[in-house]
This record gives structure tokens, C-alpha cells and sequence, in this order.
């Protein structure tokens, strides 16, 4: 199972490279991939068992058996709801791509590689394994970048290139002294095996390697101060590739903080908890005073990114905790967190993306009463921007709340802080809704002409789980739990 | 016996109307559209039985009708739950909800629709205009007019249901609030309300200032909510010593008995924060400045949002949450406080205004302070009874604005006049309302004002102050009361919107004409049913003596509390204030004894200060917001990020690239290439890890 889903888009890839000479049968592959894909991920969700801990759905098979480097698949309620969130994010991107025709065979097959990559992310159990696909996104995000991007493409790919690279040289590091830190026979690279060991005398102290771990999954979350490749990626890539750069690649941050950082490290999790925390919350205020401050719709939806991602730096915070004050709270907000930023953030992109495919601007000085002739794309794009402020009823608001109260006990007034960030954020929303889609329209914006059939149904298919998520949270939260329960007990 | 059921779906029916309206009514176009009205009422009307259901049956259940909460989701020690809360406080909002709601509905059918009278082609014209920008085309005065406060160029038949969906997401929002069990299914409820008020303060979204005052109203109020938020955080961290006591740290029965617990220094922690969420919601100093400017929205939404819904759940929160307030006399003191100088303060700035609603806006305000000042000097039923009394006469007083506005097309009363001889009703009931709102006897306004002046005076020393306060505020409410009605209803007529010059009007109301006529039966039959009320609920509700069917003091007895006492000499003396004010505003603008023009002149400072509104607009909007935060704190920030910390990025990248000069042939541009380079990269590292590992 796992292996299908991680490697049908792969597939699908060259299936698009060989038949798609036309771009519609490019496109009608894709299509037919993502949607395979969002139904083996739903698939695989409903049938995860709630109640179970540990990981089902495992795979294993020696890789390079000389070095104990396995092909080892499985998923827990940690990276469950995160693999069904690849595959809507998937869907999602594919639709709302449907017009590219410029080498659109290459552009399907890519994205679809893309998604292939950030499955094996979530779903690696070996630390190789797991760097191997770490590393293979970079390369359709590169590419997807630097040649159906806008503006400083070439710039911003390499910027985001280097970026990750600069973090994935001290991931493997991190990786190889983890390696022979013990000796042979006992080296591993297993996650799991890893998580059960004694991991306080290293070839060099552990809070080295677990600073190398945390550099690469910061640069990728982000966290502040390393977070100045996003607004550049974001604004220059092409709109499916915000769709998936902000919906599922900056999880992969959140996640590998909360699976290796802090499912390996206890201990220096806890050390670290508090300046994570400051950071984090750094990042929540300063992020949403920069977004005050944008003028391209596009850079203000990635600056708010780096704002509400600063909660899930600062939910990870709380395991720094100690007796009663140590509970699941924080750290589930923070994984909800992911989950639901990844389809918040991924309908503001879709909507913003949709105007500006019509209007050929992102320039919110230039806009004004779309509202009036784009109704539908304005409704994804409110739907997407109170969910984005934590309005309650939306899942921003569970994740945010869950985070507040999982931290305040920790922290006090750092949270208290960074709770001001749902006052700023209904600042910035409102305000981009006011001069976007509210007020008097300028005549050049009146043949603008609405969503499409295909357009409605990417931004549907992140709604719903928005607006069910928010609604019955049960959903994930129950999920999310078994799979946190195992890394919390290790700590306090 | 109410069932469980039942209460749900006092929330689930106004949500359903909102649901069919948006999903079903809208997207069917004009032929279903004028179906959006009626499916909102009939939603509303049935919720109004179910709530004098839920009355009759927590009055023979002799208080509350508990059941058992539900568990939404749980993590960890964190149980969220949900449930109904009817206790007769509630039973009391349900009432003054869905009454008020129902009756904004129906005046809204006529309200908001395009009579046939004025020609059946009025949309269908505006379909072929769609887009072209005709603002100032004073085309078809009377084929063209749409009644009401206009309509979307675009989407005439959408405007309509829109609206009704909207009204119904009010007010479920509003009714969750009330039935909440549990603090943070309150608070979910709460934003809804916020939510639901930006939406239709935003209504006429194509025109600036009503997106400007929709977000303002948003933003302000969550200010606010950033202290009920806080509250709620401290109240967490103190769930150990609850949940020891077996009490769910939010459910809002198990907090009512959490004060002996906490403490008064927690407890007081907790009041303000709530308050502070009260305090954006019901539009108390400081954060009162988005409700003058919420004038924007439909006229029935003002009525909705001044009498029964959003600014009421500010106040139903202080009195919800009071078993729990009357812990900290520092909290109690300071909400007093807060009610007693906003209900002075905004009645200052109501002396001056030219704007009907604003006037109203500002009576809001005032009596909202009056509110919030019952429940600081520990008087949470009377503020209660206020509420329910305040709910009436404003419901009433908007109503009567938007059908004045019906006739003349503008809000300035220096363009109304003697439209008494026009709109006989429509005065009747305005005034009746007046009355009502100046607090003079027998009417609704006089008995729970005076419940208030009589609970302040017999307070401690801070109660004294704020009866001062009160009495102020009593003497300028009766004055721009009458004040309003002189300038609209009596004298010569001025002109109404013809006197507007053209580049002065909004654009989609510019080709409006006056047109005077008393309005339709839909909306001056809501009037009179509240007109009634206006005069009869103070008496009826609390009356001092038995009526037969109503026992005396019904209202205070309903909600547990002892009856409270007539004071005579208070009595007298607030009714005397309030004639004093009524005087003064029949000299001034009636008889025109004393000059308003030359009363302004001679106290011109105070005059601008007051028409400035204390220069606050100026202070948030001027100074914090643009001048220290945008310019500054945001600016530097966006600053620090290019130049600091990308700068520093960037600079890193200059010194790689300056020093690997060498590698300057790679870089041929093909992007391809450095694909297959990282590709290439990444079986290097893996190659050297197999090498490099030795095994």
C-alpha cells in the first residue's frame, strides 16, 4: 500500500514523459494520478486503526544490507493525516494547473515526482531512506521554479536550493555520526530502532547532532532567522508550486522536528525548548508585522507562512515542560497545526493564483471590488483568510487554540505573545480582502471572468477539510494522539 | 420538559436558513430569490415558539434545565466540551433574540426588496449596466430606484439572499452564544457573531467606507477577544486545582462555583480578561469606535446588532459569567467604572451628530455603559432587565430611521423635517421609542434606567461616582433624544436627498429621489408590535405591583434574585433630569428659543471635540496604526528582513560565488543541467557514504 502510493505518481511521471506529447493527455494523466493517489491516501486514513499505537501499514525490505539500510515504510498518527494532506495538496496543484501549456509535459511529470518525493518524506522509516527523498524534491522544485516561475525565478530556485542544501549538509552529518556512534553491528539507521536507544553518548555530544537535525528541519519549517527563502520561492513559483511548496514541503520541517528531534532527543528537546519557543514566536510577530507591510499578495500569504508556522515551533516548545504542566496539548496543535496550514495556506495560493492568472498582477495597490466579478474565487479567498485568522469553526482555529493552551502553562506571556499573532493576522487578511476583492473596481478589471468547474473543485477540495476539521476535530485529533503519545511519554 | 433536541435546534434552524439560502436560493438565481425572505422567517418563527417553549418550561422547572455536555474532542487532559445551557438567564436571551431577530426579518422583506410599484424593470436594466461604470447616471429616477439602501450593479438577484443567509448566521451565532455550556463553545459562537456582523456591516461591499467599517468592527472587536482569549489560557493553566474539584476548567457551571477555588487574585485575572472581550463586543470606552462607523451595513442590521445581538453578548457574558466575577470587587469595580464613564462619554458625542443611526449609535453605547455599570455594582438582573428592555425601544428607533430613509434616501437629519404630516406612524412609533429611551414613566427605558441609578446609589463609593455619571448621561440622552425627533419629524422639510448635491451622494444611491410616503405595511407592522413592547415591557416584565397574569417583580423572581425596591426620590429625581433634557432640546429645536447654531459657536471647542469624537478615530487610526505601527514597527521590521537578514544570506552567497569564479563555465544556464546535477549530487553522497562506511 505504502509503496504504491509513494511511487504511482513516479509512475504516472513517465507515463506523462512517454504519452504526453499532447498536453491534454499530460494533463488527463496527471489528473487520473492525483486522484488515484487522494483515493488510496483517504483509503489508507480511514482504514488506520485509531486505537493501535506503534506503525501499521509497514513495509521492509533490506536495501543495502552491508549497511543495515533498509527499505522500511509504515505510519503512525503522526505521518498519517500528513500523507492523506500530500494527497489532497496533489490534487489541488494538478487542478490548478490545468492551463499551463508551456512544456506541459515536462511540468505534469515533474510535479508528480514532486509529490512522489514529499510521500517518502512523510512515510520513511530509514534515516537514509528518509534523506534520499529529502533530497530528490529539491530537484523538481528547482526545476518547476526556475522555469515556470515568474519574475527572479532563476534567483529564487537557487536561493531555495542552497538553502536546503546548506540544511541537508548538516542533516547528514547528523546522520552519519548517529551511525557510528555505535558500534558495528548495533549501527542502524532505523528511526524506530533509533527512538528506543540511549542516544546521550555520541561521537560527539548529542546536542550537536541534534543541532544538525534542527538546522535542516528550521531552513525547511521555517523558522526565523532562517526563513528568508521563502517569500522568494513562494512569489516566483509557479501557483501550483506555492500550492505544494507551502501546503506540504514546509511540513516536512514540522514534521521531521517532531518525529526525529524530538521523537529521538528527549532530552535536548527539552533544553532547547526554550529558545525554539522565543524563535518561534519572534517569527510569529515579525512575520505578520512584514506582512503588514506587502504589497504582492503572493509574498504576503508566504510571510504569513512564516508567521503561522512559528506556532508550530512554539507547540513543539511545550515539551520543554516538566510535571503537570507536561501534557499532549502544545504538541498536537503544532501537528495540527501542519496539517491544517497546509490546506489554509494552500487555498489562499490557489485563490491568489487564480487572480492572477486572470489579472496578470499580484499588486494589491492595483486591485480593488474583485469581489464583484470574481464572486467565487472571492469566496475561496475569504473562506482561506478567516481560516488563516483562526476563525473558530475553521480547523486554524483548533490548531491555534490547542497550541495557546498547550504553551501558556509553559511559557506565559511568550505565548501570550505570540496569541497576539490572531490579532495581527485579522489585521492583514482584512485589510488584503478590503483592497482586493472590497470597494470601488477599477474599469480594467471588469472582463474578468470567475472560476472555472476545474478552478471551484481545487479550491473544494481544500475546503472541505477546513471547514471538517474545524467542525469535528475529532478527525485528526484521535489520529494525531496515538501517533504523539509514544514521543510525549519519553519526556518530563 | 424541553428536550435537548429542541434547544439544538433553536441554533440549527436559523443556521439551516442560512444554508438553504446560500446553497440553494442563491445559486437558483432570480426566480427563487424572493424566496430567501421568507425561508429566513419562517426559520425565525418557529425558533421564537421554541424559545417561549424554553421560557415556560425553565419557569416550571424552577431555574435550570441541565444537561449533560458532550465531548467534542479531548487531548490529553484537555476535555472539550459542548452542550446547552438553559437557565432562565438564558431562556431571557433566547426570548429577546429570536423576537427581535423575527421582527428585523420580516420589516427586512420590505426593506430590502425593490417595490413593483416603482417598475418591474429595474433589475433587468441594471443586468444590461452590469460592469459599465454608471455611477453618477441619474437614470430612471423612478423605473430605476431600488428601495432600500441600494443593490449590487452586478448581481441583483444575488443581494438578496445573501442577505437573508447572512441574517441567519447572525442569529444562530447569537443563539450558540446564549446556550453555550461550556466557555469555549461560547467563545466559538462569539467570533461567529463577530464574523457574521463583518459580513453584514460589509453588505454593500463595492462601497469603501462599508468595507473600511466591516474590517474596523472585526478588527477592534478582536482586540477585545485577545483578552477573552488570555482569560481563557489562565484559566488552563489553573486546571489543576478544578480539576481536583472534579470540575471541567470550561464548563461554565463548573466555573460558577470555581471562585472559592481560584481565589480572588486568579478570579480577577480571569474578570478582566473577560471584560475586556465584553468590552470590544459591547463598544465600551476605549474600544467603542467601530460602532458608529457599523452604520454602514442595511438599516435592519443596526437594528439587529444595537438591540439583540453582538453588542448584547457583551453584556450576557458579564452577567453569565458573574457567579464567578462577584469574587473580585478590583473587577467588579472596574467594569463599573468602564459602564458608568463610556455611558457619559458617548452621550457627550451623541449632542452633536447630524447622522440619525449615529445618534442612535451613540444612545447605544451610553446604554450598553448603563449595562455594564448595573453588573459592576453587583446588579447583573437589573442589567439584564435593561438589556431586554434597551432591545425594544432600539430595535424600534433603527427600524424607524431605515423607514424615514426609505422616504427621503439620506441619514442627515439637516435634510429632514416634518415628516410627521408624511409618515404618521412611523412618528408615532419613532417617538414612543424616544420616550422610551430618555427613560420617562411609565415607559420600558424608565424602569430598568432606574433600577440602575437606584442599584449605583446604593453602593460604596465607587457606586456613587458612577450614579453621577449615570445621571449625566441621563440628562443628554434625554436631550438628543428629543432632539432627533424635532430635527426629523417636526419643522419645515428640507429637502432629503434632493438637497444632497450629486458629487456629494454615494454612488449607487445617486439616483435616488425623494419619494415621502409612509412605508409599507411589512415594515411599519414590526414598529408598532415593537412600539408596544417599548411602552409595556419595563411595566409588565418587573412590575412593581401583581397584574393578574404577570406576578410582580416576574423578571428579578425569574432570575433569582430579590425584587428590587422603588426609590422614590431617585425616581423623581432622574425623571425631572431627563424632562430638564427634553426641555432643553424643545427650546433649541423646536421653539428655537435658544439658537443651536449660536450655542455651538460659543462653545466652539467643545463643540469640535465633541464632533471629532475626542479626536479617538484620529489617535488609533492616524497615530497608532499608521504613523508608530505601519511606518514604524512594521516598516522596520520589513527593513531588518531584506537588508539584516537577507542581506546577510545574500552576502554569503556573493563571497561562494566570487570565490568559486572557477566553477563560472558550469553555469550555462540550462537549468536542466543543474537538475542533473543535483541528481548527480545526490548518488555522490550516497556512493561515498557506502564507500566511506568501510562496513
Amino acid at each position: 500500500m505504502l509503496t504504491t502510493i509513494v511511487f504511482l505518481p513516479i509512475a504516472a511521471a513517465i507515463l506523462v514523459l512517454i504519452a504526453g506529447r499532447d498536453a491534454r493527455v499530460a494533463r488527463a494523466i496527471a489528473v487520473i494520478a492525483v486522484i488515484a493517489e487522494l483515493a488510496l491516501t483517504g483509503i489508507l486514513f480511514a482504514s488506520f486503526d485509531r486505537q493501535a499505537a506503534g506503525f501499521q501499514f509497514v513495509e521492509r525490505a533490506p536495501w543495502i544490507p552491508a549497511f543495515d539500510i533498509n527499505y522500511h515504510l509504515g505510519v503512525d498518527g503522526l505521518n498519517a493525516p500528513l500523507v492523506l494532506l500530500n494527497g489532497i495538496l496533489g490534487v489541488a496543484a494538478v487542478l490548478v494547473s490545468w492551463r499551463i501549456t508551456h512544456r506541459a509535459r515536462e511540468y505534469f511529470a515533474w510535479l508528480l515526482v514532486l509529490q512522489s518525493a514529499v510521500f517518502g518524506v512523510f512515510v520513511s522509516l530509514d534515516l537514509i531512506l528518509f534523506f534520499v527523498f529529502w533530497e530528490l524534491e529539491l530537484i523538481p522544485m528547482f526545476l518547476l521554479i526556475s522555469i515556470w516561475g515568474t519574475g527572479r525565478r532563476e534567483y529564487s530556485a537557487m536561493k531555495f536550493l542552497l538553502y536546503t542544501l546548506f540544511g541537508s549538509a548538516f542533516m547528514f552529518a547528523a546522520i552519519i555520526v548517529l551511525y557510528f556512534s555505535f558500534p558495528a553491528g548495533e549501527r542502524t539507521f532505523d528511526i524506530t530502532a533509533l527512538a528506543s536507544r540511549d542516544l546521550s553518548a555520541l561521537l560527539i555530544p548529542t546536542a550537536l547532532v541534534f543541532g544538525g537535525f534542527l538546522v535542516a528541519f528550521a531552513v525547511k519549517l521555517p523558522l526565523f532567522p532562517v526563513h528568508t527563502w521563502l517569500p522568494d520561492a513562494h512569489t516566483d513559483a509557479p501557483t501550483a508550486v506555492s500550492v505544494m511548496l507551502a501546503g506540504v514541503l514546509l511540513k516536512m520541517g514540522g514534521y521531521g522536528l517532531i518525529r526525529i528531534n524530538a521523537g529521538l532527543f528527549p532530552n535536548e528537546m527539552a533544553r532547547f525548548a526554550l529558545p525554539i519557543a522565543v524563535l518561534a514566536v519572534i517569527g510569529v510577530l515579525y512575520g505578520a508585522f512584514i506582512v503588514m507591510r506587502q504589497s504582492d499578495l503572493k509574498r504576503m500569504v508566504a510571510y504569513s507562512s512564516v508567521s503561522h508556522m512559528g506556532y508550530v515551533g512554539l507547540g513543539l516548545a511545550s515539551l520543554g515542560a516538566s510535571g503537570a504542566a507536561l501534557t499532549p496539548v502544545g504538541l498536537q496543535g503544532a501537528a495540527l497545526q501542519l496539517f491544517t496550514h497546509g490546506t489554509i495556506t494552500g487555498l489562499l495560493f490557489v485563490a491568489v493564483g487564480l487572480i492572477y492568472e486572470r489579472a496578470h498582477t499580484r499588486h494589491i495597490p492595483d486591485m480593488g471590488g474583485l469581489m464583484g466579478r470574481v464572486p467565487l474565487i472571492g469566496i475561496g479567498f475569504m473562506l482561506a483568510g478567516l481560516a488563516s485568522l483562526g476563525l473558530p469553526s475553521t480547523s486554524g482555529f483548533i490548531a491555534e487554540i490547542l497550541v495557546f493552551l498547550g504553551t501558556f502553562p509553559v511559557f506565559g506571556w511568550i505565548t501570550g505573545a505570540a496569541a497576539f499573532g490572531v490579532v495581527l493576522a485579522a489585521g492583514y487578511i482584512l485589510w488584503a480582502a478590503q483592497r482586493t476583492l472590497f470597494g470601488p473596481r477599477p474599469a480594467r478589471w471588469d472582463h474578468l471572468r470567475d472560476a472555472s468547474a476545474v478552478d471551484v473543485a481545487a479550491m473544494a477540495v481544500l475546503i472541505v477539510p477546513i471547514l471538517a476539521v474545524g467542525l469535528y476535530p475529532r478527525l485528526l485529533t484521535d489520529v494525531f494522539s496515538v501517533g504523539l503519545v509514544p514521543i510525549i511519554s519519553r519526556f518530563g | 420538559m424541553f428536550s435537548e433536541w429542541a434547544a439544538w435546534a433553536i441554533i440549527a434552524l436559523p443556521l439551516a436558513a442560512f444554508a438553504i439560502n446560500a446553497f440553494i436560493v442563491r445559486p437558483l438565481g432570480a426566480p427563487a430569490a424572493r424566496l430567501a425572505g421568507y425561508v429566513t422567517v419562517t426559520a425565525l418563527a418557529v425558533t421564537l415558539v421554541l424559545s417561549v417553549l424554553a421560557l415556560m418550561a425553565v419557569q416550571d422547572a424552577h431555574g435550570t434545565a441541565g444537561y449533560e455536555p458532550h465531548l467534542w474532542f479531548a487531548v490529553g487532559p484537555f476535555d472539550m466540551t459542548i452542550g446547552i445551557f438553559l437557565d432562565p438567564l438564558t431562556a431571557i436571551m433566547l426570548i429577546v433574540v429570536s423576537s427581535i431577530s423575527l421582527l428585523v426579518q420580516v420589516y427586512s422583506l420590505g426593506y430590502m426588496r425593490r417595490e413593483p410599484a416603482h417598475g418591474g424593470h429595474a433589475a433587468e436594466e441594471r443586468a444590461v449596466h452590469a460592469g459599465a461604470a454608471h455611477a453618477h447616471d441619474a437614470h430612471g429616477h423612478g423605473g430605476d430606484a431600488p428601495v432600500g439602501d441600494g443593490v449590487s450593479r452586478e448581481h441583483p438577484y444575488a443581494d438578496y439572499p445573501r442577505y437573508f443567509a447572512y441574517m441567519g448566521l447572525f442569529t444562530a451565532s447569537m443563539l450558540g452564544l446564549v446556550l453555550s455550556s461550556n466557555l469555549i463553545q461560547l467563545f466559538i459562537f462569539w467570533e461567529l457573531v463577530g464574523l457574521s456582523s463583518y459580513l453584514l456591516i460589509g453588505f454593500y461591499h463595492w462601497r469603501p467606507s462599508a468595507a473600511a467599517a466591516a474590517k474596523k468592527a472585526f478588527i477592534v472587536t478582536r482586540i477585545g477577544d485577545f483578552g477573552f482569549l488570555l482569560a481563557l489560557l489562565y484559566i488552563f493553566s489553573h486546571r489543576a486545582e478544578l480539576m481536583a474539584a472534579g470540575l471541567n476548567p470550561f464548563d461554565i457551571r463548573d466555573l460558577h462555583q470555581a471562585a472559592p477555588l481560584l481565589g480572588p487574585g486568579v478570579v480577577t485575572w480571569i474578570a478582566l480578561g473577560l471584560f475586556a472581550g465584553a468590552v470590544g463586543k459591547s463598544a465600551q470606552f476605549p474600544l467603542h469606535t467601530w460602532l458608529p462607523d457599523a452604520m454602514e451595513g442595511p438599516t435592519p442590521v443596526s437594528s439587529l446588532i444595537h438591540a439583540a445581538t453582538m453588542v448584547a453578548a457583551g453584556v450576557f457574558l458579564m452577567a453569565r459569567m458573574f457567579p464567578l466575577f462577584e469574587e473580585s470587587a478590583t473587577a467588579l469595580n472596574l467594569i463599573a467604572l468602564t459602564g458608568g464613564f463610556t455611558a457619559l462619554f458617548a452621550t457627550s458625542m451623541g449632542l452633536v451628530v447630524h447622522d440619525i443611526k449615529r445618534v442612535l449609535a451613540f444612545s447605544t453605547v451610553s446604554q450598553l455603559g448603563y449595562m455594564m455599570l448595573a453588573v459592576g455594582v453587583g446588579a447583573p438582573v437589573i442589567a439584564m432587565f435593561h438589556l431586554f428592555n434597551h432591545a425594544f425601544f432600539k430595535c424600534l428607533l433603527f427600524l424607524g430611521s431605515g423607514s424615514v430613509h426609505h422616504s427621503v434616501h439620506t441619514f442627515d437629519m439637516r435634510k429632514m423635517g416634518g415628516l410627521k404630516r408624511w409618515m404618521p406612524v412611523t412618528y408615532v412609533t419613532v417617538l414612543i421609542g424616544a420616550i422610551s429611551l430618555a427613560g420617562i414613566f411609565p415607559l420600558a427605558g424608565f424602569w430598568s434606567k432606574d433600577e440602575i441609578l437606584v442599584a449605583a446609589w446604593e453602593g460604596d463609593t465607587v457606586g456613587r461616582l458612577v450614579f453621577l455619571f449615570g445621571i449625566g448621561a441621563a440628562f443628554m440622552t434625554a436631550f438628543y433624544s428629543f432632539r432627533m425627533i424635532y430635527l426629523t419629524f417636526h419643522g419645515e422639510f428640507r429637502g432629503g436627498i434632493d438637497a444632497v448635491p450629486m458629487a456629494e451622494r454615494i454612488p449607487d444611491e445617486a439616483h435616488h429621489a425623494v419619494h415621502r410616503h409612509e412605508s409599507p405595511r411589512v415594515m411599519t407592522t414590526p414598529m408598532v408590535v415593537l412600539a408596544g413592547a417599548a411602552v409595556l415591557s419595563g411595566i409588565v416584565a418587573n412590575a412593581p405591583f401583581d397584574l393578574g397574569i404577570v406576578p410582580a417583580h416576574w423578571f428579578a423572581h425569574f432570575l433569582e434574585e430579590e425584587a428590587p425596591h422603588f426609590n422614590w426620590p431617585i425616581a423623581i429625581v432622574s425623571t425631572l433630569v431627563a424632562l430638564g433634557g427634553i426641555g432643553l432640546a424643545t427650546l433649541m429645536y423646536r421653539t428655537n428659543a435658544i439658537s443651536a447654531e449660536g450655542m455651538a459657536l460659543t462653545l466652539k471647542p467643545f463643540h469640535v471635540l465633541l464632533s471629532r469624537r475626542y479626536y479617538m478615530d484620529e489617535l488609533y487610526e492616524g497615530l497608532i496604526v499608521r504613523r508608530v505601527l505601519y511606518r514604524g514597527v512594521f516598516q522596520a521590521a520589513d527593513w531588518i528582513d531584506r537588508h539584516i537578514v537577507d542581506g546577510t544570506v545574500d552576502l554569503a552567497g556573493w563571497l561562494g560565488r566570487n570565490t568559486g569564479r572557477a566553477m563560472a563555465q558550469v553555469q550555462t544556464g540550462q537549468v536542466q543541467l543543474y537538475g542533473v546535477g543535483i541528481a548527480l549530487g545526490v548518488v555522490v553522497i550516497l556512493l561515498v557514504l557506502l564507500t566511506q562506511g568501510g562496513g
